[in-house]
């Protein structure tokens, strides 16, 4: 799932203190599922926002909407009748949906309410951490099922390196070295001959540094 | 045993204080509460295993919210007693009442903010 967290009180109270009528719009999926942006969080913004606007005497209007997601079209459709009785809509989606809806609704001033910070894993309620960068051209066969290109602070394809102590990264000893984690999966999986073999340089191109990603499948248009 | 607790207080029963959601907590000052407290039972006894502790980590969500937002958090808290414990109750109460004098009204009340 895409991980996110809510942005400070104080930052979303800027972003939205000038607008009279404000509509707080959640997602059903990724950030409901990691607790940043869903029924239940707008609900809890929605009630702080309407208490700080209350308690300064300016009449605003805070109403809150939760979409099934805000990356799709037809979910975001079901908002048209009611966008034009809002100033601004606070989206409590991932990025993708936050700039969705500005495109949908390219008359509307449209916020985001929560930072995007990765694609990750629920390690219990709580607790998120990255597992995948999408970097296109997924190595996970050849790595025991532990990606060194979201798990290691280096992005080594050939690892570890020399920072490694007791397992864990040189950039935090919270953090896991991934080439440890890998080795250590190898050798349980009695597969350790494959770390002998090297892995050839990786074509970045169908990651982030290629520019802009898209893919366009005539099979299912 | 006829205790008596200050009238101000409004008792909202609740199967257990893990049913307690922060949301709750947050509606009843937008509704015009001058305070809240959860009381739910003492640490370690809960019958559903942790819902007292979950309640006090939403508590202090609570006050943390509040805070930011101009309130003040010790508008809201948590306390922990036995359910046979009247005496205790009437303490917690009358405190809780003395506090959320001595802090006045919600907020809102006196903006004409409430809803």
């Amino acid at each position: 799932m895409i991980v996110a967290k809510q942005k400070p009180l104080e930052e979303i109270i800027e972003e939205v203190k000038d607008f009279n009528r404000i509509l707080i719009a959640g997602c059903n999926e990724c950030v409901t599922v990691c607790e940043a942006g869903g029924r239940k969080e707008v609900a809890v913004l929605a009630s702080s926002l309407r208490m700080y606007f209350a308690k300064e005497g300016l009449d605003r209007k805070v109403d809150e909407v939760t979409l099934q997601r805000q990356c799709d079209s037809e979910y975001l459709e079901e908002i048209r009748s009611i966008v034009d009785d809002y100033d601004a809509i606070l989206s409590l989606a991932c990025g993708a949906g936050v700039q969705f809806m500005a495109e949908k609704y390219p008359k509307k001033i449209v916020l985001p309410g929560l930072d995007t910070l990765f694609m990750g894993v629920t390690e219990e309620r709580g607790v998120w951490s990255e597992r995948c960068q999408g970097c296109g051209q997924c190595i996970l066969s050849y790595t025991a099922g532990i990606c060194p290109i979201s798990r290691c602070a280096k992005r080594l394809l050939n690892g570890p390196c020399g920072g490694a102590t007791k397992g864990h990264c040189e950039i935090d000893k919270d953090v896991p070295c991934a080439w440890n984690l890998i080795i250590e999966r190898l050798k349980e999986l009695n597969r350790l001959s494959d770390y002998e073999k090297l892995i050839s340089i990786k074509d970045w191109s169908t990651e982030r540094a290629g520019g802009p990603r898209r893919i366009t499948r005539e099979d299912v248009r | 045993m006829r205790l008596g607790y200050p009238p101000s207080i409004r008792i909202v029963l609740v199967p257990c204080t893990g049913k307690v959601d922060l949301i709750h907590i947050l509606r009843s000052f937008e509704k015009g509460a001058d305070g809240v407290c959860v009381i739910g039972c003492l640490e370690g006894d809960c019958r559903y295993q942790g819902g007292n502790l979950r309640a006090r980590k939403r508590v202090e969500k609570a006050q943390e919210i509040l805070e930011k937002i101009g309130f003040s958090g010790e508008r809201v808290r948590m306390y922990n007693l036995s359910s046979s414990d009247a005496p205790k109750f009437v303490r917690f109460m009358t405190e809780m009442d003395e506090l959320i004098r001595n802090l006045g009204p919600n907020p809102i009340k006196s903006t004409g903010g409430q809803r």
